[in-house]
Order: structure tokens, then sequence, then C-alpha cells
């Protein structure tokens, strides 16, 4: 059984009278513990298809199935829950909250999904800022930490509820080369400690090396998939 | 709900100012409901007390149809000897019944041999009035020896405009002019025991004497009770007493009727207008609060959207996002109302220290200014309720925005 599947998934856009499809009768097949990267020009429909894959959005046609679960059926509370429960997000631009600190933008989730007791809570965010590295900084406000640092706060803030997917659309774009290689490093690390899956979309070619199963994603279509096989 | 309030509180305080200046808009108008409610229930308490116990009593039972003329004092009106027993013992037999006091009173003349001028005039037996109205003696100037013998036969008190107008002085001998219900007219001659200065104001003109000069001046056999003034144990039994009162006593097809201080006195208007200005500053906090909190919240839901899609994104569901908005309405509700409540009662206490004196229509009014404890739960409850309803429209919006689009947004 596959994690994720995509039976020939579009999505259409209203624009005013102009009808946008974003995706074109698109298939994809992703096993647990991946590192799945989708690559492509801007406007190609990496985040459209991150949009439906972690349950954000519905596909115009075709199915998302994820754990066998035909997500395009749920309402607004249930894609809500089952996001809580499976899927972890880290943003482009870090979507830190500016007004709590490193420790408690990581809590966030578990306070929002009342998720844990405090002991374990505490137990489980320090483990994931040591595996981020980042303990000494974890007083800190977003603002006193650098792109990269906000990066794998971010990532922390993914894993803390124990997904088996993230979904990470364009991290690195923010941060410079060495700094997105970092976060890269980081998260396959997470990937191999946690058993999580991690699916991110950038369109760096220097990033695309880390990948292990490569898509390019052309005008809303798959033109190309790699196997790297890299761990 | 723990985390809620916290992540609220944590939110609210995001915008340090702006947080403390709507919370300072909205303490100031439970500031105002506090203060203004705690001098006007006071002043409202103060002018209630100096009527009923000083004058009206807290009710009154008249031979049916007197009060319609009331104005002109008839003395056709009266209770007959059976109806005053049966007002007496039906008095007698209530436990809330602290006292009453049967009332002779009519019109007369007052002359000094020199000039005459009118007086309203209430014949009655002083230690029973001393029962029923006892702060009546707080208003005699000079020596009042025996609270229960304020007036004796011979004797008269004399209200102040009077004395000053027929230039007179305790000691002096008055004469009373007066005519019965037959037109016969008599006079007596009285000894100024007393000044009594007025409840009404300075145009009123209301004496006492005993009621045995009363009878003599009326001439009457037997003392023909115009009204019988009553004073309860608590005044807040008024209702239940009235009530069972004007069941027995005050039926239509009863000799006799019953009023509360309510019906009788005009002060009654007065009272209402206060009422009415405290619910006027309740209406003012209650927009402030609703203006406040819905300009606050829902600047809160604009500038946050990005974040509101990232918690939505993250599987926070639509009703927990929703009821974090509420609850931040409701926890900036809840901090002004503390504020507001400490700081209004912190100046009725200071008011208390100070004390606030004034006169008012001839009385001598010292605010104790207090207010209620259920007048301050309403606040509290109110402000509370409006908090949570205010934010209502902005966390509904907040909840119903599809994360895509809120994370997408600028």
């Amino acid at each position: 059984m596959k994690l994720i599947n995509l039976q020939g998934v579009t999505k259409r856009y209203q624009s005013g009278e102009v009808s946008v499809t974003a995706l074109k009768s698109v298939d994809v097949e992703i096993d647990t513990r991946s590192f799945v990267t989708f690559i492509g020009p801007s406007g190609s429909g990496k985040s459209t298809l991150l949009n439906l894959i972690g349950c954000l959005d519905k596909p115009s046609q075709g199915k998302v199935f994820i754990n066998n679960v035909d997500v395009g059926l749920f309402n607004r509370t249930e894609a809500a829950a089952f996001r809580g429960k499976t899927i972890g997000f880290v943003f482009q631009n870090f979507n830190l909250i500016p007004v709590l600190t490193v420790y408690e933008n990581v809590e966030y989730p578990l306070l929002m999904l009342d998720r844990l007791p405090p002991k374990e809570r505490r137990d489980r965010i320090l483990q994931l800022l040591e595996k981020v590295g980042m303990t000494d900084q974890k007083d800190k406000y977003p603002n006193q930490i650098s792109g990269g640092q906000k990066q794998r706060v971010a990532v922390a803030r993914a894993l803390v509820t124990n997904p088996q997917i993230v979904l990470a659309d364009e991290p690195t774009a923010n941060l410079d080369h060495a700094t997105a290689f970092k976060v890269i490093n980081i998260m396959h690390e997470m990937k191999n400690a946690f058993g999580t899956t991690f699916i991110f979309s950038t369109h760096d070619p220097k990033i695309v090396g880390e990948a292990e199963i490569l898509y390019t994603l052309e005008d809303g279509m798959i033109t190309h998939r790699e196997i790297k096989n890299k761990q | 709900m723990g985390n809620l309030l916290k992540i609220s509180i944590r939110n609210l305080f995001r915008y340090k100012r702006r947080t403390l200046l709507t919370s300072s808009l909205i303490a100031f108008g439970v500031v105002l409901v506090i203060v203004f409610g705690g001098l006007a229930i006071s002043f409202k308490t103060q002018m209630v007390g100096i009527l009923i116990n000083t004058s009206l009593g807290d009710l009154q039972i008249h031979k049916r149809g007197y009060v319609e003329s009331i104005d002109n004092l008839p003395l056709n009106v009266t209770l007959s000897t059976t109806e005053l027993v049966t007002v007496e013992q039906k008095l007698k037999s209530m436990p809330e019944v602290a006292a009453y006091s049967p009332r002779i009173k009519f019109g007369a003349m007052i002359s000094n041999y020199a000039q005459t001028s009118n007086v309203r005039l209430s014949g009655i037996y002083p230690e029973m009035e001393n029962g029923t109205c006892p702060d009546l003696i707080k208003r005699i100037k000079g020596n009042v020896p025996d609270p229960s013998r304020f007036v004796k036969p011979g004797e008269i008190l004399v209200p102040e405009n009077l004395m000053k107008g027929l230039s007179l002085q305790a000691g002096n001998e008055v004469v009373l002019i007066a005519t019965n219900k037959e037109g016969s007219v008599n006079g007596v001659t009285l000894r100024i025991a007393a000044v009594m200065e007025n409840v009404f104001g300075p145009s009123g003109k209301d004496g006492y004497i005993h009621i045995q000069d009363a009878m003599t001046l009326l001439r009457m056999d037997q003392p023909e009770i115009v009204e019988v003034a009553v004073h309860l144990k608590k005044f807040s039994q008024l209702t239940n007493v009235s009530d069972e009162l004007k069941q027995q006593l005050g039926a239509p097809s009863s000799p006799t009727e019953v009023h509360t201080w309510e019906q009788l006195s005009p002060f009654v208007s007065i009272a209402r207008i206060v009422d009415l200005l405290i619910v006027v500053v309740k209406f003012i906090l209650i927009s402030i609060v609703l203006v406040s909190i819905l300009n606050i919240m829902t600047m809160s839901v604009y500038e946050r959207i990005s974040e509101i899609g990232t918690i939505a994104a993250i599987g926070t569901p639509p009703s927990r996002i929703l009821a974090l908005f509420l609850v931040e309405g409701f926890s900036m509700g809840l901090l002004s109302t503390v504020a507001g409540t400490v700081v209004g009662l912190g100046v009725l206490w200071l008011m208390n220290v100070i004390k606030i004196s004034f006169s008012f229509g001839g009385m001598n009014i010292s605010l104790a200014p207090s207010i209620p404890a259920s007048e301050v739960l309403w606040v509290v409850i109110i402000v509370m309720l409006v908090s949570v309803f205010a934010s209502a429209q902005p966390a509904y919006k907040a909840s119903k925005m599809e994360p895509v689009d809120a994370l997408g947004h600028v």
C-alpha cells in the first residue's frame, strides 16, 4: 500500500472569467519513509500539488489517497483533524509566530491540538530542538535568530505532532546555499530518525541533488521521475 | 481550554499598547458605571430613606377615595372607628410591621396676632409617630429631651419658613384657625415648641400638633383618622406586605385603600429619572465594549491572516480557531472588567472616606456611595457577554478562512 497515491488529479482555478489549469491529470505514488522532491519553474504546479497532498485544497478531478483514504471527501473539520494527525508543514517564509519564543513556536501545534500532557510535551519539544540544534536558542524570539535557524525551528514544529508526512513548499527559497543544505540535511536526518516522509518543492537545481525521488513538473504535468536512492 | 486561554492572552499582549488602550477604554466605562451607579443609588436610597423615615412611612392606609383628593386635605374622607380598629388589628397581627401612626391631616390658618398664613398640619400621637418616622425628630431644630413626646398637648412644631415669615421664635404663642368637616370654624392657641425643617423644601408648610389639639380644633368627639402611616421592620419586605395589605384592606370592595410611598411621593419621578440615567450609562458602557472589542478583534484577524492559515494548516479545526478568537475577546473583556471594577470600587471607597455632602430640596444629603454586589455582577456579566458577542463576527470570519488562501495572503 502506498502512503500517497494521486490518480489523474487535475486542478483548475477560476480567476474572474479565466480558468487556469494548474495540474493536468497527474499521477503520483509515494511510499513511506521517502524523501521526495518536486522541481519545476514557477507556475508549474508544485505548490498546488503539495496543497492537494496536504489536504489544504481539493482536486477538480481525480482522487488523492493518503493511507488509502480519499482525502478529497473530507469536509473542513475532517481535513483539519487529518492534517493535525498525519501531516506537518514547513513554509517558505517559515511562518513562525513572532511573539512566541522558539520553544513556544514548537509547542504551539501541541497546544492547539491539545496533544500530550505537559511533561511529555516538554520532553518532546526539547528532543526535537536538540535534533535540529536549536536547544541553546529556545528562549529567543524569531527576530533574534537567522533564516536558517528559523527554518530549523519550522522543521521541529512540523515534526512535533509526530506526523507521517512533512510537506515543505520551497523551504530553502529564502536561505543561502550553505544554510539551505544544512536545512535539507536536517530534514534527511529527521526522516531517518523518525521515519517521516518528507516531500518538498524547489526550483533550486543545487538542492535537487539531495532528493531521493525527484519529480519534474512543467505546465501542470509530471514530465520526469527519477529515483536517486540517496540515504 | 487552559491552552486556549494561555494562547489568547499571549496574542492579546502582542500589541501591548493597543491592548492597553482598548482595555483602558473599557475599564473607564466600567468605572463610569460603578461610580455613577454607586452615587445614583446612594442618592436615591438616601432620598427615599429621608422621605419614608421623616414623613411618609413605608406605606399608608386611607379611607377609599382620599388619595384622589389628597391635595385638598379633605376631612370628610376619614376612617370610621370600626375601620380604624380593623386596620389596627391587621397591622398588629403582622410581624413585618414595626410601627404605625394614625394621623389627622388638615389645613389651617396660623396667626401671630399680627400676620396670618396658611399651614398644613398633622395631628399625631407623638410616640406612635416617632416609631413610624424615626428620623422626624432629627429635623426638629431645638432640644428634644424625649423623642416619644416631641410634641405635647398645647404645643406646635412650626415649619421653618413660616417661623421666618411670621417672625416667630420658639416659646411664642400662635393661634390656629381651622374649619371642620361641618364647616364650623374654631381656633386654639398653642405654644411653639420647636422649629421643623421641612422635608419637602422651602415651599413646604407642614407642622405638627398633638392629636388631642387637632380634635379640639376640629371639634371631634372621637379621633377621625385620615391616614395611617406604616413603618416596616425591613424595607425589602415592602412589596410582600403591601400586597398582603392590599388584598385584605385595599380590595375594591373594601372601604379602605393602601398605597406605598412610591404611589404617594412625587420623588418617584426623580427616582425613575435616576434609574433611567443609570440605564443610559450602562448603554454607553455596552456601546464602548461593543465597538472596542469589535474593532480590536477585526484588526487582529486581518493582521493575522497568514498565521490563521498556518494554524489551520497544522490541523487546528475551525471550531478551535473560532474559540481562540472568542476567548481573546472574552479575555480582553475580563481583564478590562477586573481593572475597571477594582478602580471603580476604589473610587467609591475614596468617596466614602472624603464624604460628599450637599443640600437637595431642603434636605441635607450625605452620600455614602456604594453599589450592590448584584449591580457589579451585572456589569461583569454584561461586559463578558458583549465581549464575546463583539468577537463573534471576527472569530467566525477567521474560522471560515480557507487555509490555502490564508497562507497565500501577503
